[in-house]
C-alpha cells in the first residue's frame, strides 16, 4: 500500500522535473473539458497526453478549459508553443494525441490535417 | 455519460469555472441501504437565485453566459431515472453544493467508473490553483484524500508534475479498491 511518506522521496527525485508556474516559457496543452468534451472522450485524451508527457519526460504545462463553442469537433485540444500562434486540433483520438506531441510539441511542426483553428494572440 | 465519474468530472469543471479554490467531493456507497450518493461542494462564485430555479432545464439555460449547460440536466436525469434524487443549492458569492442520490442496485444506475483517473487528471490540469478534498465510503469502510496534505510533502515541487500525478492516481486506485473490497470500479 502506498503511503504519503513515500512522497518525500519521490519529490526529491523529481525536483528538477518541473518548477511551479513558469508559463510562457513552456509549451502549453489545453484540453476542452466542457460537457461536450467529456461526453466525446476528453478524459481519455487528457490521460493520453499525461502518459505521453511522462513517457517522453518533456516539460509541458497541461491545463483544461470549458466549452469553446465547437462542440461538434470535440474532443479538442489547443497547443501553444512559446512565442507561436495557438493551434486548435479537433476530432481527436488518443493516437492523434501522440502524433501531435511528437510532431508539434517536440519538433515544432504543426500537424496540418488535424488543425481546426488558428489564433494569433 | 457512461460513468458516474464522468458526471463528476463535468461538475468539477463547473466549479473550476466558478473560480472555486476548494472543492469537496463525497461519494457514499451503501449497497445495504440500496443507496449511492455523490455530493460536490465548492466555494466558487455561486449561482444567482433566478438562474438556480431553472438551472437543470437545458432549454432555459442561456448559452451566452456559459455558466451552465447540459451537464447538470444530464446528471439530474441520471439520478432520477434510478428513482433517485437530485438537489442543487447555491449562494451567490459563497459556493454551490450538488447532491445526487441513486438507487444502488437499479439497472439504470451507471457504474462509478474510473474515479481515480478522473481525480488525478483533474489535479494534473488544475492542482496548483485549487484544493480537492475527497472522501469515499463503501458501507463501513472509508477513505479520505486531501490535496493540501499532498502539497505539504512536496515543498516547492508542483502537484501537477507528471510523476506526482501518476503517484496520486495509483494511490487513489489502491485505496478505493481497498475500501470496495477488491474492485476499483
Amino acid at each position: 500500500m502506498k503511503s504519503l511518506a513515500e512522497l518525500k522521496e519521490l519529490r526529491d527525485k523529481v525536483k528538477k522535473d518541473m518548477k511551479k508556474r513558469d508559463q510562457g516559457t513552456r509549451p502549453e496543452i489545453i484540453v476542452g473539458m466542457g460537457t461536450c468534451g467529456i461526453a466525446a472522450g476528453a478524459r481519455e485524451i487528457l490521460k493520453a497526453i499525461l502518459e505521453e508527457v511522462e513517457t517522453r519526460d518533456i516539460d509541458v504545462r497541461v491545463t483544461q478549459t470549458g466549452c469553446i463553442g465547437m462542440c461538434e469537433k470535440e474532443p479538442l485540444i489547443d497547443v501553444r508553443m512559446p512565442g507561436k500562434e495557438r493551434i486548435t486540433y479537433g476530432n481527436l483520438s488518443t493516437s492523434d494525441v501522440k502524433e501531435i506531441i511528437s510532431k508539434h510539441v517536440i519538433n515544432g511542426n504543426v500537424v496540418q490535417e488535424l488543425v481546426i483553428a488558428r489564433h494569433s494572440e | 455519460m457512461r460513468e458516474l465519474s464522468l458526471h463528476i468530472l463535468d461538475i468539477l469543471e463547473n466549479s473550476r469555472k466558478a473560480k472555486a479554490d476548494k472543492i469537496e467531493l463525497q461519494i457514499s456507497e451503501n449497497p445495504g441501504k440500496n443507496s449511492f450518493i455523490i455530493i460536490i461542494a465548492d466555494n466558487g462564485k455561486g449561482i444567482k437565485k433566478e438562474l438556480l430555479e431553472n438551472i437543470t432545464d437545458p432549454f432555459v439555460t442561456s448559452r451566452t453566459t456559459r455558466e451552465v449547460g447540459l451537464g447538470l440536466s444530464l446528471f439530474k436525469n441520471a439520478a432520477e431515472r434510478t428513482n433517485g434524487d437530485f438537489e442543487i443549492k447555491s449562494k451567490k458569492g459563497r459556493g454551490t453544493v450538488v447532491r445526487a442520490e441513486f438507487e444502488y442496485d437499479n439497472i439504470d444506475r451507471a457504474p462509478l467508473g474510473d474515479i481515480a483517473t478522473t481525480i488525478s487528471n483533474f489535479i494534473a490540469a488544475n492542482g496548483e490553483e485549487l484544493e480537492i478534498i475527497y472522501e469515499h465510503s463503501f458501507a463501513d469502510e472509508k477513505f479520505e484524500f486531501d490535496s493540501r496534505e499532498i502539497k505539504k510533502e512536496l515543498d516547492d515541487l508542483s502537484i501537477q508534475s507528471s510523476a506526482i500525478v501518476s503517484w496520486i492516481q495509483e494511490y487513489l486506485a489502491e485505496n478505493i479498491k481497498e475500501i470496495r473490497g477488491g474492485e476499483a470500479f
